[in-house]
């Protein structure tokens, strides 16, 4: 086991072998504002511990479908579902939601932003070494004292990664985290998510614009369009996967057709 | 003076690479440092000086400006009596008991509206109809409802010192980032929680602002009551000197003021520094 896992050792049945994940059923799933139909009776089941892309247009209902995952926002009609039940999960921190702006506290030192997602029942006395832990899982572990404000894009993104993952989700919603980070830090955040991902088999959302990223990630590739699901597609491809490889160029060919179809 | 200017300056000494005086930590010279710290001192004294020679080839005449060594003079024998130490502490505990009691009234409504739009709606329309009534306009009423005593120049510190605090104050809680209140919502965290966290850190650049106006207007209430009410304090103290013709004491009172004024703002910018470490404009350089 990493140190990761060990630090962060919640009472959740990973070890016992059950999958770690929060499994989720979407069902007739509708949201308008005012006239404006942005997710209309959408279905969908998501497996514990897949790891699941949506994309599609912007303005296609991506990021509503995210904010109702996490409990920001109420559906119009239709309903959730987390392991068979309906409503929110009795334990809020199974589900953690990284924005696309990384929304740190400036005031508070990185260290303590990450204290920010610990669990409430975290003894005072560990919350700090936890921290520095989760840090050190994402690349930061000597930067704990410093302001975010003298990080870098990709630094402050990875911070509030550490934070999202410090009470040890079962569900993780990305809202395209990566959105704002130049080629190269996306890449290496990228495969950060991938390796944590696969040691900890939460189940993963990642809402995404770029069809290269939901394909060199997820398991399943959603394609949103006018609040329909338009397309659903495996990818059964083993990790890590090859940038540029030859399957993966004819899946993206694949849903780009979609993509500009609809 | 600029950093730009200051390298400009300075430059070339740090070339030549043997100044004992060279800070390690920051490469800026001990007398560059000691330049930025003297630089706003630079014109008072230049003032002062020619002030004083001017008096001496008598271009000023003693009984419209004495010379700042006749007003020395009279601080130092107001000293030595006590005088000065009764009335400044006087006019220093005023001021400061207005200010908290009139700052704590201002942030408890600026943080009660800008977190609640109920409270917002029934009291704003009301403080602003408030806070265009100049506050010194109310001297009279409130020299007949308190008469002379301490009770009517708090009245007057803590109604000046109110608005620019509750303003600011409101202003920050308004203006505290949405994505912050939402990521400490999604975290969890309780309202208490929430509100120490993340909207009164939000908000404290904005209440330093405030509090900076605040105590340009607590001393200006403060002059003013006291020149016109009062039985002790710096502005007695002037009163009392116009009675007798004691120029020199009226110009001491004044100078004084401009420096608790300054040193009322050295103290907040202290503060400042200290509470606002985290903002970039804040940020002590390192090397």
């Amino acid at each position: 086991m990493t140190a990761f896992a060990s630090v962060a050792a919640e009472p959740v049945p990973s070890a016992a072998g059950t999958p770690h994940g929060l499994d989720l059923r979407i069902n007739r799933l509708s949201r308008q504002f005012g006239d404006k139909r942005v997710l209309e009776r959408l279905d969908l089941t998501i497996p514990a511990g897949q790891f699941v892309a949506v994309i599609g247009k912007s303005g296609c209902g991506k990021s509503t479908l995210l904010r109702l995952i996490g409990g920001l926002d109420q559906p119009s009609g239709g309903d959730i579902a987390f392991e068979g039940r309906n409503g929110p999960p009795a334990d809020r921190e199974a589900i953690r939601l990284m924005f696309q702006e990384p929304r740190l506290l400036p005031w508070q030192r990185v260290g303590a932003n990450v204290e920010v997602g610990l669990p409430a029942r975290t003894p005072p006395a560990e919350r700090a070494a936890r921290a520095r832990a989760l840090l050190g899982e994402v690349g930061l572990a000597d930067r704990a004292g410093e302001w975010p404000a003298v990080l870098s894009g990709g630094q402050k993104q990875r911070v509030a990664l550490a934070r999202a993952l410090a009470s040890r989700p079962r569900l993780l919603a990305l809202d395209e985290p990566l959105g704002a980070l130049d080629a190269l830090t996306r890449i290496e955040m990228q495969g950060l998510i991938e390796r944590i991902w696969l040691e900890q088999r939460f189940t993963a959302l990642l809402v995404t614009h770029d069809v290269a990223e939901a394909l060199a990630l997820a398991d399943r590739v959603i394609l949103l369009d006018q609040g329909r699901i338009a397309f659903d597609l495996d990818v059964p491809l083993p990790r890590p996967r090859r940038r540029g490889s030859a399957e993966l160029a004819a899946l993206e060919e694949r849903l780009l057709t979609h993509l500009f179809a609809g | 003076m600029s950093l730009v200017e200051r390298s400009a300056w300075f430059r070339p000494g740090r070339g030549q690479a043997r100044s004992p005086s060279r800070d390690p930590a920051g490469g800026r010279s001990g007398l560059a440092r000691l330049e930025t710290r003297l630089a706003g001192w630079v014109l008072p004294v230049l003032l002062v000086a020619s002030w004083e020679v001017l008096s001496r080839w008598g271009y000023i005449a003693p009984n419209v400006l004495p010379a700042p060594s006749a007003v020395a003079l009279a601080g130092w024998q107001a000293l030595k009596s006590g005088e000065l130490v009764h009335h400044m502490s006087v006019s220093t505990a005023r001021a400061l008991a207005g200010l908290l009691v009139g700052g704590v009234i201002g942030l408890v409504f600026g943080i009660a509206n800008g977190l609640s739009s109920l409270s917002h709606r029934y009291t704003d329309t009301t403080l602003q109809m408030v806070r265009n009534v100049p506050h010194l306009a109310l001297i009279p009423l409130v020299i007949l409802w308190f008469g002379i005593d301490e009770e009517a120049k708090l009245f007057l510190v803590a109604l000046g010192v109110f608005f620019p605090i509750y303003i600011n104050t409101l202003h920050g809680v308004r203006t505290v980032d949405p994505q912050l209140i939402e990521m400490g919502r999604v975290y969890g965290m309780t309202p208490l929680t929430l509100f120490r966290k993340v909207i009164l850190p939000g908000a404290l650049p904005s209440i330093f602002v405030g509090l900076r106006f605040a105590l340009g207007i607590m001393w200006l209430t403060l002059i003013v009551a006291e020149t016109i009410a009062a039985s002790a304090g710096l502005g007695y103290m002037a009163m009392q000197a116009r009675e007798f013709l004691l120029v020199d004491v009226v110009v001491l009172a004044i100078l004084i003021y401009a420096l608790l004024g300054k040193l009322a703002d050295v103290l907040t910018a202290a503060l400042e520094h200290r509470c606002l470490q985290w903002h970039p404009a804040f940020h002590t350089p390192k090397s």
